[in-house]
C-alpha cells in the first residue's frame, strides 16, 4: 500500500482534529449554555439559589419524578407585552435592516470600484468604528442626539428649526444607534461580492443595450445578491437582540425584546420566563435561515 | 458577384464608402499615449485584424469602437454618422469580450436574448431569434444550462450568439481564440470564418497572434507604440513588409546588411555587405543611392544545393552546414557563409530518402529568386 492511496492514520487524526475543533467549540460555548436555558425555561421560578426549581426531584415516597411546566411559554403567549416587544423588536431590525442596505450598498459599490491604494484605505475607514468600544460610541451619539447636543445646535443655528428636536430616547435614535453600530457588517459582505464580479459583465450589458440603470437592475443586482443576504442577516441577527442599543438611546416606547430579557432576569428575577423569552427569540432567528438556506438549496441543481 | 475585384477588396475601390471610419484618433491615459492619431477605413464585409504585442493601444482602440472609451481627439463614423459620443448602448456595434463575460445567473437562452430584450423585440420573436442563434453556434441542446455547466469553448460560442443576436454592423472580437486550447483555437478559427462569410458582418479582430490575424483577417493593420505601421491583407505584409520589425513579426526572415548602389523606379538595385554581390529588387519606396538598407529573404524562399543554380535569375552565396533539423514535411538548415552570417533555411522534402541529402558539415550553395528580395530600409 502506498502513501498516497489512502492516508495514513495521522493524516486521519489531524484532518479529524481541524474539523472537529469548530464543532468542539459550538458544543462547548453554543449548544451547551442552550441546553441550559433550555431546562431552565421548563422549570418554575423559586426564591432560591438558583432561583428556579429542578427538573428532576427525588423524594422517598415517590421516587424520581419529571418536573417539567409550559407555563412558562403560556404566559408568554397571554400576556400581550411579550407579543408586543418581540414584533417590535423585529420591526426594529427590519427597518434597521433596510436603512443598513440602503446605506451600504452605494459604500460598498463605490469602495469596490476605486482603484488599488485607496480601496484599502476605504476599507480601513468602514471598520475604523471598531477600535473603539461600542459603549463610548454609543455615549457619544448620546451627547450629539440630546436637546444641547451637536445635531440641535447646528438644524438651530442654520434656522432649519427654532427649538430643538426630541431625538434621543426616541425610536430615531434606536434607528441611528443601530445603524450606525452595525453599518460594517452590512458593508464588508456586500464589498467582497461586488469586488468580485467581473466588470467585464456590466460592460457586456452596456454593449448589447442596457442603460446603466438596466445594468444595475439586470446584473449587479442579483450579482450582489448573496452579498446581500449575508449582510442582511449578519445585521438583522444581532439587531434583533440588541439590548445596549434601545437600553441608551431608547425611550420607554423602545421596548425591544433584547430589554424584556434583561429586565426578567435581572430585575425580575423570573429566570424560567426570562429563558423561555430566550429560546423564543432563537427559534425567530433561526427559522427565516433555515427557510432560507433550504430554498437556496433547492436552488441548485 | 459580378465584379470580384472590387467586393474582394473594396479598400481598392475608391467608388467604396467605409462601413467604418476612423479619423485621428487618438487616446491619452494620463501622461501616456494609448492610441497615437490613428486613420482607418474598414469596408462592409471585412474581417480586419488589429494585430499587435501587449500594450501597443489596440484594445484600448477596440473599447473607443465599442464606446466603453472616449477618444481624446478624433471621430468615429459608422456609415456615415458620427458616434464618437454615443454610449455603448445606443452603437450599432456588439463585442465579444475576450472574458467571454457571459453572465453567470441567466441561462444560455436568456444569455443570448438580453440584448434583444432590451431592444424591447416581441417575445415571439425573441424566441425565434434565440433558437436560429442556438441553432448557428450548434447549442441548441445547451439553452436551459448555466455558464457553469459549460465548457471554455460552449461560452465563447454563448457569447459570440449573444452578440450576433443582435444582428450589429459591425462585430468586435476581443482576443476570440486566446483562451482556448490549441486544437479548439485551430477549429473555432475556421469557424469564425465561415460564419462571418455566411452572415456578411464586419469582423473586427484584435489578436497578438500573428498566425490567427494571418488566417483570419482580410486585411490586417499592424499596431506598435499606438500607431499603425502597416495596414494590408495577409500577404502582403507577409510578402511585403514595411520594416524589419514587421517582417519579423510576421514569420523568419533572414537580413542582410546592403547598401543601394543603383534606383530606378519600383526597383533599387543593392549591394551586399561582404561579397558585394548584386540584388536588384522592387520596391515601392524612393531610396537614395548610397543609403543603407536590409535585404530580407524568407526561409522557405531560399534553396539549398551541392550545385551552384545555373538560371542567372537567382542570388547565390556559399556556406556550409552547422545544424539540421528534421520535421518529415520539411527541414530547416541553418547554414554559415563565409563571412560568418547564420542564415536559415526552410526545404520541403520533395524526395523519399532515409538520409538526409543535405547532411551537416555539407558545403552547400545558398539560392534565391531575386524577386522574393525584400528591400527593408533602416
Amino acid at each position: 500500500m502506498t502513501r498516497a492511496a489512502s492516508p495514513g492514520t495521522g493524516d486521519r487524526l489531524w484532518r479529524g482534529a481541524v474539523i472537529g475543533i469548530p464543532y468542539f467549540w459550538l458544543a462547548l460555548f453554543f449548544l451547551a449554555p442552550f441546553a441550559l436555558v433550555l431546562k431552565i425555561s421548563f422549570a418554575d421560578p423559586i426564591l432560591a439559589q438558583p432561583p428556579y426549581s429542578d427538573l428532576i426531584t427525588w423524594s422517598e415516597a415517590t421516587g424520581y419524578r419529571l418536573q417539567a411546566t409550559l407555563d412558562n411559554y403560556r404566559f408568554l403567549v397571554e400576556d400581550n407585552l411579550y407579543l408586543v416587544s418581540y414584533w417590535r423588536s423585529i420591526k426594529i431590525a427590519l427597518v434597521a435592516t433596510i436603512l443598513c442596505l440602503l446605506l451600504g450598498f452605494p459604500m460598498a459599490y463605490a469602495i469596490a470600484r476605486t482603484p488599488q491604494p485607496w480601496r484599502n484605505l476605504l476599507l480601513l475607514l468602514v471598520m475604523l468604528p471598531f477600535w473603539t468600544s461600542s459603549l463610548l460610541q454609543l455615549y457619544a451619539w448620546m451627547v450629539m442626539l440630546s436637546q444641547q447636543g451637536v445635531i440641535n445646535q447646528v438644524l438651530m443655528n442654520l434656522g432649519l428649526i427654532s427649538t430643538p428636536l426630541k431625538i434621543l430616547y426616541t425610536n430615531v435614535a434606536v434607528y441611528i444607534g443601530i445603524v450606525y453600530t452595525f453599518l460594517p457588517f452590512m458593508v464588508l459582505p456586500l464589498y467582497t461580492t461586488l469586488e468580485r464580479l467581473d466588470p467585464d459583465l456590466y460592460e457586456a450589458a452596456e454593449d448589447l443595450g442596457a442603460s446603466p440603470t438596466q445594468v444595475f437592475r439586470d446584473i449587479t443586482l442579483p450579482m450582489a445578491m448573496p452579498g446581500i443576504v449575508a449582510g442582511g442577516l449578519l445585521v438583522f441577527i444581532p439587531a434583533l437582540g440588541s439590548y445596549i442599543i434601545p437600553a441608551m438611546l431608547g425611550g420607554l416606547d423602545t421596548l425591544m425584546i433584547g430589554r424584556t430579557l434583561y429586565d426578567e432576569f435581572f430585575l425580575n428575577r423570573d429566570w424560567p420566563l426570562a429563558s423561555a423569552v430566550a429560546v423564543i427569540l432563537l427559534l425567530v432567528l433561526i427559522v427565516p435561515i433555515m427557510l432560507f438556506q433550504s430554498l437556496q438549496q433547492e436552488r441548485k441543481p | 458577384m459580378s465584379d470580384t475585384s472590387s467586393s474582394d477588396k473594396p479598400w481598392l475601390d475608391p467608388q467604396q464608402k467605409p462601413l467604418i471610419r476612423l479619423e485621428g484618433i487618438s487616446k491619452q491615459f494620463g501622461g501616456f499615449t494609448a492610441v497615437d492619431d490613428v486613420n482607418l477605413d474598414i469596408y462592409r464585409g471585412e474581417l480586419f485584424t488589429i494585430l499587435g504585442g501587449s500594450g501597443c493601444g489596440k484594445s484600448t482602440l477596440l473599447r473607443m469602437l465599442a464606446g466603453f472609451e472616449q477618444p481624446s481627439t478624433g471621430r468615429i463614423l459608422i456609415d456615415g454618422v458620427d458616434i464618437t459620443q454615443e454610449p455603448p448602448y445606443r452603437r450599432p456595434v456588439n463585442m465579444m469580450f475576450q472574458s467571454y463575460a457571459v453572465f453567470p445567473h441567466m441561462n444560455v437562452a436568456r444569455n443570448i436574448a438580453y440584448g434583444l430584450k432590451k431592444e424591447g423585440l416581441p417575445r415571439a420573436q425573441i424566441d425565434a431569434r434565440v433558437a436560429e442563434m442556438l441553432k448557428l453556434v450548434q447549442l441548441e441542446d445547451f439553452a436551459q444550462r448555466k455558464p457553469d455547466q459549460l465548457s471554455g469553448g460552449q461560452r465563447q460560442r454563448v457569447a459570440l450568439a449573444r452578440a450576433l443576436a443582435k444582428q450589429p454592423k459591425v462585430l468586435l472580437l476581443d482576443e476570440p481564440l486566446a483562451a482556448l486550447d490549441k486544437k479548439l483555437r485551430e477549429q473555432t478559427q475556421f469557424e469564425l470564418m465561415n460564419l462571418q462569410y455566411e452572415l456578411g458582418i464586419t469582423f473586427i479582430v484584435v489578436t497578438h497572434d500573428q498566425e490567427e490575424a494571418m488566417t483570419l483577417a482580410s486585411r490586417i493593420a499592424v499596431m506598435k507604440e499606438g500607431r499603425f505601421l502597416q495596414t494590408g491583407t495577409p500577404s502582403e505584409v507577409y510578402e511585403f513588409p514595411g520594416s524589419e520589425y514587421i517582417a519579423d513579426f510576421f514569420g523568419s526572415v533572414n537580413l542582410f546588411e546592403a547598401s543601394i548602389v543603383a534606383a530606378d523606379p519600383g526597383y533599387v538595385t543593392a549591394a551586399l555587405e561582404g561579397d558585394g554581390t548584386e540584388i536588384r529588387a522592387a520596391t515601392d519606396r524612393e531610396l537614395a543611392v548610397g543609403s543603407r538598407c536590409k535585404i530580407g529573404v524568407r526561409p522557405e524562399k531560399l534553396l539549398i544545393s551541392q550545385e551552384p543554380p545555373s538560371d542567372p535569375i537567382y542570388t547565390v552565396t556559399r556556406g556550409v552546414v552547422e545544424d539540421l533539423a528534421y520535421y518529415g514535411n520539411r527541414s530547416i538548415y541553418r547554414v554559415r557563409t563565409q563571412n560568418g552570417q547564420v542564415i536559415q533555411v526552410s526545404a520541403q522534402n520533395f524526395q523519399r530518402s532515409a538520409q538526409h541529402l543535405v547532411a551537416w558539415d555539407d558545403e552547400v550553395y545558398l539560392s534565391w529568386d531575386t524577386r522574393c528580395s525584400m528591400v527593408l530600409p533602416e
